[in-house]
């Protein structure tokens, strides 16, 4: 731990308050958490009150108000790093430093808790520790790390293998196996004129990749369309959706055709400014991005007269989001970029029109912008060419769970799940999860289904279970990921969140009654009908997805009464029994009543 | 039954067995049923009061419908909650405390031993105190629950305490057979 020098830092970020998440990594670095005379200071500082920058501490998950661990440990909880054995890995840390989930050690050494999935799908188990990931855990490496924290090793000297991130490509296809050179697609795009390049690609077909599938060159028509004294271009690298790993690999090997498809973006709308929102889980990728964008500049391709054309000035800087899956939403996403809680905003109006800083904004996912980049340089019948109707070109997928080759898989759109699963060497599957825990649960029956948005959409996201999976397992892991992500600014999803999950534990431990199952049906339709956001309208899909397909995996687990006590009701008991010293029959309550 | 009987104008009236009951509430809602004034005369003619403490009838006998204001903290509130179940055919929650738990929730990130201890033993001005244990007094639950934690609860009526008017219409829809919905504006917490 070092010390912080809050002055010259904040001087750095031009005492911006806008850039106070950035701020509060920094902290967070030096000081392993925020305490509360550094809010104080920091608010007096940025002109802000103390409760805005209290707000934000307590948003973001990766912030904490209170002294956490010099090592902090989290671990990553998708459901495909349970089934890789990360709950009995954890445990191991956890009884090797006596601790308990969540539990700051007494001499303020280490802190070992759980965290939604890390984007290490196809190499887990993972956990992060500080600002560095690791995946690939065995209990061998579990042992090398507690002595390497025990030792009070900085981070820096650990074995460098250790970090170590691969990469699995399985399947290349138009994106995977392009080959860029810098400045490529933007001259080809400079050639057709701002206009014409936005013509084209909504000639192309494409679709955003990031969950909504809008169409790309609409949007960009619609920013370009809307006046106002600057523009900017996001690119959404939240990749926030458990199961889902393909922005990290595009972003690892091939960030030059996504940085080229937002410069291109940014010479179609006429924008200033770019800005990457990248998720804290991948900071392996943070020093290669900013030499790449340094690169760029030195290649005058970033800058004053990018590629060389007079007037077009347009620079990129990186953001680092703090580990909160809502922000993946774009008007969340805006809002974190502006320093402040990732609460997402009401649409309309859309970015396109009212986006950061409530200028006109084009919001694009990774993969988009890579697709937007060869449209530019090949032309649109190049994607048209590839894919189905609806659906132009080829989709990245995550492939992880219960097969041979997890990894990045690259189709046209049209790919029958089925021929994914064999091409993975999946055997015995009985269920996938397409596009994560927000999107489809599909049963064996309906292997035939198609990746592509006039069938089954997907966010990229591919998770494979086989037969001996518990499903009702999987789907508790789903509602807990959305309990602890929905953000609680509306009722629906902030309470509707918790009580699927609870009554998910309720049935997945054998004490749910047939209530349970019909009040979750009923907890996810209100959810659906009347969040107010994407997350609390996608929360309750899995469960009601899973009632529908795997309905006796969950009757198996019931008791037959048709409410039971949602609690023990003698245990309840206990600690008065203990108070009093009581043990007479009036002390205890069975289970049945009368 | 004959055709004749099974005319809807003939369906005989009687008068709806009704039971209610104070848990871990303030009476409020019980208040709030007595202001509903001068309609307390046409409710009468509608139900007859079984167990309740308006009546201070202690044991619920076969009801038609059940109104329980306040939560469960205490042994006896499960053994009061599980006798109207078993008697009413329609279990009502009434107030924010039956619904939610409420206001004496508020003790539930509080362990219960030290809330004892404190109040018994350590507290400012106790001296040679003891924690009472007679067998007659209940034991407190580790925290206040909601009535739909231990049983079946068929309606919710939502407030602090619901206002007489909601609590009208609420009966008045359930003794005539129609579906109660507590429309907006119904709904208040003072
Ligand atoms: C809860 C939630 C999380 C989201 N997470 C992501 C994400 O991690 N990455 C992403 O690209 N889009 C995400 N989206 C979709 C974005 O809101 C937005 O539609 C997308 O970034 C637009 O880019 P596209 O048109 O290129 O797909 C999320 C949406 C919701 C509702
Ligand atoms: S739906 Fe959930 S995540 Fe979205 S705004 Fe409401 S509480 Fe937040
Ligand atoms: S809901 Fe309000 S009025 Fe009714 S018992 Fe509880 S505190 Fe009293
Ligand atoms: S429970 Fe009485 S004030 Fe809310």
């Amino acid at each position: 731990m070092t010390t912080l020098d809050l002055a010259a830092m904040l001087q750095r970020h031009g005492g911006d308050a806008t850039r106070l998440v950035q701020i509060l990594h920094e902290v967070t670095a030096a000081l392993g958490y925020v305490p509360p005379a550094t809010i104080t200071e920091l608010a007096a500082r940025l002109g802000v009150s103390r409760a805005h920058v209290e707000g934000v501490v307590g948003f973001y998950s990766f912030f904490s108000a209170e002294p956490q661990g010099r090592f902090r440990v989290r671990f990553s909880d998708n459901i495909t790093d349970q089934m890789a054995g990360s709950h009995a890995l954890c445990q191991r840390m956890l009884d090797a430093f006596r601790l308990e989930l969540g539990e700051v050690s007494r001499d303020g050494l280490v802190s070992i808790a759980r965290t939604s999935c890390t984007g290490l799908c196809d190499q887990g188990p993972a956990l992060l520790v500080n600002d560095r990931a690791i995946a690939r855990l065995t209990p061998q490496r579990i042992g090398a790390i507690c002595s390497l924290i025990r030792g009070e090793v900085p981070l820096a000297q650990w074995p460098e293998n250790l970090f170590a991130i691969h990469s699995h490509v399985e399947r290349r296809d138009r994106i995977l196996a392009a080959v860029m050179q810098p400045g490529e697609g933007l001259a080809a795009a400079v050639a057709r004129g701002a206009a014409a390049t936005i013509a084209e690609l909504e000639r192309s077909g494409l679709r955003g990749r990031g969950g909504a599938g809008y169409p790309t060159g609409a949007k960009w028509a619609a920013c370009a369309a809307t006046p106002g004294p600057e523009r900017y271009v996001v690119c959404n690298a939240d990749e926030g959706e458990p199961g889902t790993f393909k922005d990290r690999e595009l972003l690892a090997h091939h960030a030059e055709l996504v940085i080229e498809g937002m410069t291109v973006a940014a010479f179609a709308v006429g924008a200033q400014r770019g800005l990457i929102y990248l998720r804290a889980e991948y900071p392996f990728l943070v020093a290669p991005l900013l030499e790449l964008l340094e690169r760029r500049r030195a290649a005058g391709l970033l800058g004053r007269a990018v590629g060389g054309v007079a007037g077009f000035a347009f620079d990129i800087e990186l953001h680092v989001g703090a580990g909160a899956y809502v922000c993946g939403e774009e008007s969340a996403l805006i809002e974190s970029l502006e320093g402040k809680r990732g609460i997402p905003r009401n649409r309309p109006p859309y970015p396109v029109t009212h986006g950061y800083r409530q200028r006109p904004t084009v919001v694009n996912n990774v993969e988009t912008l890579a697709a937007a980049a060869l449209v530019a340089r090949d032309g649109a019948d190049a994607v048209r060419g590839q894919g189905t109707p609806k659906s132009a070109g080829t989709k990245l997928l995550s492939v992880a769970g219960d097969v041979a080759r997890p990894g990045i898989y690259e189709y046209p759109f049209g790919v029958t799940v089925r021929q994914v699963l064999d091409d993975a060497g999946a055997v015995g599957s009985q269920a996938v999860q397409v596009g994560g825990p927000s999107g489809t649960l599909l049963a064996a029956r309906e292997f035939g289904r198609r990746i592509a948005f006039e069938d089954v959409p997907s966010a990229g996201a591919f998770m494979v279970f086989d037969q001996g999976r518990d499903m009702v397992a999987v789907v508790e892991n789903f509602a807990r990921f959305f309990a602890h992500e929905s953000c609680g600014f509306c009722t629906p999803c902030r309470v509707g969140t918790t009580l699927a999950a609870q009554m998910m534990t309720r049935i997945a431990t054998g004490v749910g009654s047939r209530r349970d199952v019909k009040d979750l049906a009923r907890v996810a339709g209100v959810m659906k009908a009347a969040s107010h956001c994407g997350l609390g309208a996608t929360a309750g899909a899995p469960v009601v997805a899973a009632l529908e397909k795997f309905r006796p995996a969950f009757d198996q687990r019931l008791r037959s009464l048709d409410v039971v006590p949602t609690f023990d009701l003698d245990l309840a008991l206990a600690p008065a029994r203990e108070a009093t010293a009581r043990d007479d029959l009036a002390a205890h309550l069975d289970e049945e009543g009368p | 039954m004959s055709e004749r009987a099974r005319e809807p104008a003939t369906v005989p009236r009687r008068k709806l067995r009704v039971a209610t009951a104070s848990l871990a509430g303030c009476f409020g809602c019980h208040m709030s049923l007595l202001d509903i004034d001068e309609r307390l005369v046409d409710l009468l003619e509608l139900i007859e009061l079984d167990a309740s403490p308006l009546t201070d009838k202690k044991r619920c006998g076969p009801c038609d419908l059940g109104l329980i204001e306040g939560g469960l903290c205490n042994a006896e509130n499960v053994h009061t909650l599980r006798a109207m179940r078993a008697n009413c055919k329609i279990l009502v929650a009434v107030g924010a405390c039956a619904l939610n738990g409420g206001l004496p929730a508020q003790r539930n990130h509080i362990d219960v031993r030290d809330c004892l201890q404190t109040a018994y033993l350590s507290g400012p001005g106790v001296e040679r105190g003891f924690i009472p244990n007679d067998p007659e007094l209940p034991l407190p639950l580790a925290q206040v629950h909601p009535l739909h934690d231990v049983v079946k609860i068929d309606y919710f009526l939502a407030g602090c305490p619901p206002s007489a008017e909601a609590i009208w219409q609420f009966l008045t829809d359930l003794i005539a057979g129609r579906t109660p919905v507590t429309t907006h504006g119904l709904i208040r917490y003072d």
